[in-house]
């Protein structure tokens, strides 16, 4: 019994009120300040062969002098 | 393809581990069997599959259940055997070589494997390399141009472009920031496709990502009911404060 992927599903909502947001409050993602956009940003990197995961991410933050960062791991099976 | 999350969009990260995965395999084959065999076989392996955690996983050693949403034979020569496989999180495509391998009878095992899917993050799409980084990051120092760094730097909202959300009323917002759960009365749009236990993204009604959580109710259910809750808070994304703690007054 076949199933399809997520990317392969179209995804609905439904409204169950009518509500407004406030413009003051918050950002729309694509918005955000420069400072907030890296600080809850990510990236797809094309990771180079030698260096490990961790190492590339080590750079990353030095690059972008960031205190925090994480990758999603590149084999998890 | 390295998915690289920072400062506090690390808190995505475990969102994205649940996300389905796509790999192409290099798979060994222990004898000649033919490709319309292997075909064969390959279509006995799509849809849910029984895999126990091999010895090195992190995971409880249960059998458990896994969803193979495809597996498509790319090239077969002698004994090599290409495919593409597109497999629910936390599926163990060594011990599906093997299996595959068993089936056929002659046995397998896994060459090489390389992911080149993981949910909305894909090797196709323009990946962002080393060098991209630094430049934009330069520009930006340098020239006091964002452009660039725009468009390398993803918002982290993109990480949930296939989870089920919910959003909510901006005074519901700050309460989830503090970790409660969300109460159905918060709730303004669903995803039409929630159950009990579907992990979920709650969401601002600007598309911020406020927690990740967990339904506590199916969507009919939370469009009926008036009171009660509609899903567990489970990884706060959203700093507190970022919308006024309304939920204080009263």
């Amino acid at each position: 019994m076949k199933e399809f992927p997520p990317w392969g599903i179209t995804r609905e909502t439904v409204v169950k009120i009518d509500a407004d947001t406030s413009a003051g409050l918050g950002y729309n993602p694509y918005a955000r300040p420069i400072d907030l956009h890296m600080r809850f940003g990510m990236v797809n990197l094309d990771k180079p062969a030698g260096p490990s995961s961790h190492e590339v991410v080590a750079w990353v933050k030095l690059m972008l002098d960031l205190k925090h960062a994480g990758h999603g791991g590149t084999l998890d099976a | 393809m390295l998915p690289i999350a920072f400062e506090d969009a690390t808190k995505a990260i475990q969102a994205f581990l649940l996300s389905g995965k796509e790999y192409v395999c290099l798979m060994q084959l222990h004898g000649e069997i033919p490709e319309k065999r292997v075909s064969e076989v390959f279509q006995e392996f799509t849809g849910k599959i029984l895999q126990k955690p091999p010895l090195r996983a992190s995971v409880k050693r249960a059998v458990r259940e896994r969803m193979i949403y495809a597996i498509d034979l790319l090239e077969i020569e002698e004994r090599s055997v290409l495919f593409r496989i597109a497999c629910q999180a936390g599926t163990y495509v060594r011990k599906i070589c093997s299996d595959i391998g068993e089936v056929l009878g002659c046995g397998a095992h896994m060459k090489e494997l390389r992911r080149t899917r993981a949910g909305p993050f894909q090797e196709e799409r323009n990946l962002c390399s080393m060098y991209d980084l630094l430049d934009a990051q330069n520009q930006w120092k340098e020239e006091k141009d964002e452009q660039k760094l725009r468009a390398f730097v993803r918002p982290v909202e993109e990480a949930f472009e296939f989870i089920p959300k919910i959003h909510i009323r901006d005074s519901a917002v700050d309460a989830i920031c503090h970790g409660a759960d969300l109460a159905i009365p918060g709730v303004v749009e669903l995803d039409r496709a929630i159950e009990t236990a579907t992990p979920i993204v709650v969401m601002s009604m600007k598309g911020e990502a406020v927690a990740l959580a967990k339904a506590l109710l199916p969507t009919q259910q939370v469009l009926e009911q008036d009171r009660g809750l509609a899903a567990k808070t489970i990884r706060v994304i959203m700093p507190p404060s970022t919308y006024p703690p309304l939920w204080k007054e009263s």
